[in-house]
This record gives structure tokens, C-alpha cells and sequence, in this order.
């Protein structure tokens, strides 16, 4: 036996079984000379013992099917990474279009990059990068504040009316400021009770100031675009096209 | 990712005991439970902590800290010496057998942090050290609350269980 002396600290470690095995036995040996501490020690075992068998039937229910934690990081998943892919993924394809707009100007025969066709491209481009997005998809969230009514007016001017989806079963998500190579664009985000997401990109339009609906379809996001009064619109979806012209014509209709 | 869902799934049936330790319904206990795991997938690249366990019931510890803050909020501050005798009253026609549920009864009448430290070392098996962290207090504060905790227990459990005599304020210090 050691010489230090016990102090309530070594009860409460001996109680936790956190004592090494020398000053396990001193505490031991002390105890059974000392009835008052040994029955103080004794009741705080008991004591957690009760709490644990009263606790552990909670630890043993099966869990519930919310707290399944692949779920949960499958929910999360395309943003595990670096939340800057997507914006690297736009700046690329942006910078795609841009580059190929020089390319037109020399007289070479690329895709569209001006008009309605451009802008066609540049919503998709949005789509790709955005709408995988789990964790933030869009900048400023349609939570009911003035924020999105302020950046939509903001960026392409006070008269902007947010489209309402509800009834093609949409919610409004939010918006964001996107770079396009015809100046700001914004782009707002819906989605479905199942998860499908739409982007509707919003712009000034220099060419095609006003033009009828055309539909385009790049890979698997279709679209549907034109313009009016000078500002152009381009609805883009891994939906259906027919089901996509119509809620276009559901936003032609609402602005 | 894979190393999250090892270390962290195992932990799960514990993070619902102890939330369910703190707040006796269920469904409020893992609604905290399901916000701790969302913001431990989405921070467990970037933790500091190399312990994981401790890291998952620090955060558990502080959304459920929280969110009895609130609900003391929503209620007002209610001491022990205000509440009525019938709210503190242990039933006293409980059968001696049912001891698991004067224990329960009995933590909840502890202070909130009393609770969390009994819970975490007594019932979750975390060194001092840990506890420490997950509390952020110094071990030094583990302990000698951790004594405090089990005499206070031991009290209410052996004067049970008639008394309803109050122990100590309610409501205390939350951290």
C-alpha cells in the first residue's frame, strides 16, 4: 500500500473503475476500514448500476429508420467534397461558351452563342451545376423574406415577378446571382415532392429582345426559352419536354 | 467516408440513450439525435477532435443543452421551490421493483448538468477526460461535479419514496 493518502477523487475513480490496479487495491483496503465511506462508495455503485439497467432498454430499440446513418450521408453525399465543384463546373462551361463565342466571331460555325440559343445553354450549364447541389443549391433561400424579391429586382430589374409553380406541384427553392457571357443572370430553383429539381435562368437579352418559345435539349436537360420585353427565359429540367412546355407556358402566362 | 459510418453507426443506440437521459420523449430525443448525426456527416471532414466519440456527444450535448433551454424558455423559469408538490412527487405506490423508474425520476429532479456527467461517465462509459471535453470544463470540474452528482443521488434515492423535498434549484446553470 501506498502512502498517499485517499482523497474523494479516488472513490469517484474507484466507483468508475478508472483507477489503476495499485491504487485500485488502496482504495479497496481503505474502504474496508472506513464502514461510512465504504457505504457512500457502495450506494453510488448501486446507484449507477439502477441508472444503467434503467437506460439500457432505450439502447437496445431497434433505431428508427431516421437515424439510419447511410441514409442520412447519402442525402448529403454530392457536397461531401469541396463546395466549390460546382462553381468550378459552371466556370468551365461558361468559360466553354465564351470561348466558342470568339470562335463564332472569326467566322467558324459553332454553337449558338448570342440570342435566345445562348441563353438556352447557359441555363442548362446552371442545371448541371447547381441542381445536384444537396447543400446549397441556391444563394438566398425563398423563406419568405424580402432577400430573394431583392436580389431577383436587383439583378435584372425591379418589374421581375417570381414565377409561382404550385400548381405543376413546384416549391420555389431560392435564387442565385449566376455569371453568364452576356452579363448577370439569375437563376431560380423548384423543386417536387420527389426531389425533381427545375432552374429557370432570367437575363437581359441583347439579340432575340423578343422571340417565341423554342425547345432544346442537351444530353438528358431539356429546356424551353424565349424572350419578351427585352428579358430573356430559359426553363431547364430532366423532366419530360411536354410536361416542361407546360409549365413553361404556366411562366410565360404568370410574367 | 467509409471510416464515418464505422466509427459513428456503432455509437448510435448510445447518442439516443443519452438524449432520451436528458429528455424523457422520445420522439423530441431523436429529433436531436437525427440533427447531431446531419451535422456530423456534414462536418466530419473537417473535425479538429481525434477522438470521434467525444466530438459526436459534444455536438449531441450542446443541441440537447439547447433545446431544453428553450423549452425551459417556452415554460418560464420554474424552480423546485415554485412547482407544485405534485409535479416533484414520486409516486409513491410504485412497487420497489420498479427501481429503474424512481432512478429515472430521481435524475430528473438533478440539475441539468448534474444529469449530463452521471449520464456521460456512469452510463455511456466516457473517461473523465472525455467527459471533459464533450462538458467543455476542465477535468479538474468532471470531478468534483461528478461527486456532487452522485451524493445528490444517492439523497433523492434514500429518502424516496415519500419526500418531495426539494434538493436544490430546478433550474441551474445550463453549460
Amino acid at each position: 500500500m501506498t502512502n498517499r493518502p485517499i482523497n474523494e477523487d479516488d472513490l469517484q475513480a474507484f466507483v468508475d473503475g478508472a483507477l489503476d490496479a495499485e491504487r485500485h487495491q488502496d482504495v479497496a483496503s481503505f474502504l474496508e476500514t472506513n464502514k461510512d465511506a465504504a457505504k457512500r462508495v457502495s450506494a453510488y455503485q448501486q446507484g449507477a448500476a439502477a441508472l444503467r439497467s434503467a437506460l439500457a432498454p432505450i439502447a437496445a430499440e431497434p433505431i428508427p429508420s431516421r437515424l439510419n446513418l447511410a441514409s442520412i450521408i447519402e442525402r448529403q453525399r454530392p457536397t461531401n467534397g469541396i463546395r466549390i465543384a460546382p462553381m468550378v463546373t459552371a466556370a468551365v462551361v461558361l468559360l466553354a461558351i465564351g470561348a466558342s463565342g470568339g470562335w463564332l466571331l472569326k467566322g467558324y460555325s459553332m454553337p449558338p452563342t448570342e440570342g435566345v440559343a445562348a441563353l438556352a445553354q447557359e441555363a442548362s450549364a446552371s442545371y448541371s451545376a447547381f441542381a445536384a447541389d444537396r447543400l446549397r443549391p441556391v444563394e438566398v433561400r425563398a423563406d419568405g423574406s424580402d432577400d430573394l424579391k431583392n436580389l431577383v429586382s436587383v439583378t435584372i430589374g425591379g418589374s421581375a415577378i417570381i414565377p409561382d409553380l404550385s400548381k405543376a406541384g413546384y416549391r420555389l427553392m431560392g435564387g442565385r446571382v449566376v455569371p453568364t457571357p452576356h452579363g448577370s443572370g439569375l437563376m431560380l430553383m423548384y423543386d417536387d415532392d420527389k426531389g425533381n429539381r427545375l432552374v429557370m435562368l432570367t437575363r437581359r437579352m441583347q439579340v432575340d429582345q423578343d422571340k417565341p418559345m423554342v425547345a432544346s435539349d442537351q444530353h438528358d436537360i431539356r429546356g424551353w426559352s424565349w424572350a419578351r420585353n427585352g428579358l430573356g427565359y430559359s426553363l431547364v429540367g430532366a423532366i419530360a419536354s411536354e410536361h416542361l412546355h407546360t409549365i413553361a407556358d404556366e411562366i410565360r402566362s404568370q410574367i | 467516408m467509409d471510416d464515418l459510418l464505422t466509427q459513428v453507426e456503432p455509437m448510435i443506440p448510445a447518442l439516443r440513450r443519452y438524449a432520451r437521459g436528458l429528455i424523457r420523449d422520445r420522439e423530441a430525443a431523436d429529433d436531436i439525435v437525427q440533427d447531431c448525426l446531419e451535422r456530423v456527416v456534414m462536418n466530419w471532414t473537417h473535425r479538429r477532435d481525434a477522438n470521434a466519440r467525444s466530438w459526436v456527444f459534444a455536438i449531441l450535448h450542446n443541441l440537447t443543452v439547447n433545446k431544453i433551454r428553450q423549452d425551459v424558455r417556452r415554460a418560464g423559469i420554474v424552480t423546485i421551490e415554485e412547482m407544485p408538490e405534485t409535479t416533484m412527487a414520486v409516486d409513491a405506490s410504485q412497487d420497489n421493483t420498479l427501481f429503474g423508474q424512481d432512478v429515472l425520476a430521481a435524475i430528473e429532479r438533478l440539475p441539468p448538468d448534474y444529469r449530463s456527467i452521471l449520464l456521460l461517465v456512469a452510463v455511456e462509459d466516457l473517461s473523465y477526460a472525455e467527459t471533459a471535453t464533450v462538458l467543455d470544463v476542465p477535468v479538474g470540474t468532471v470531478m468534483s461535479r461528478m461527486s456532487r452528482a452522485r451524493e445528490q443521488l444517492r439523497l433523492i434515492l434514500e429518502t424516496k419514496p415519500t419526500s418531495t423535498k426539494p434538493v436544490g434549484p430546478f433550474i441551474r446553470r445550463v453549460k
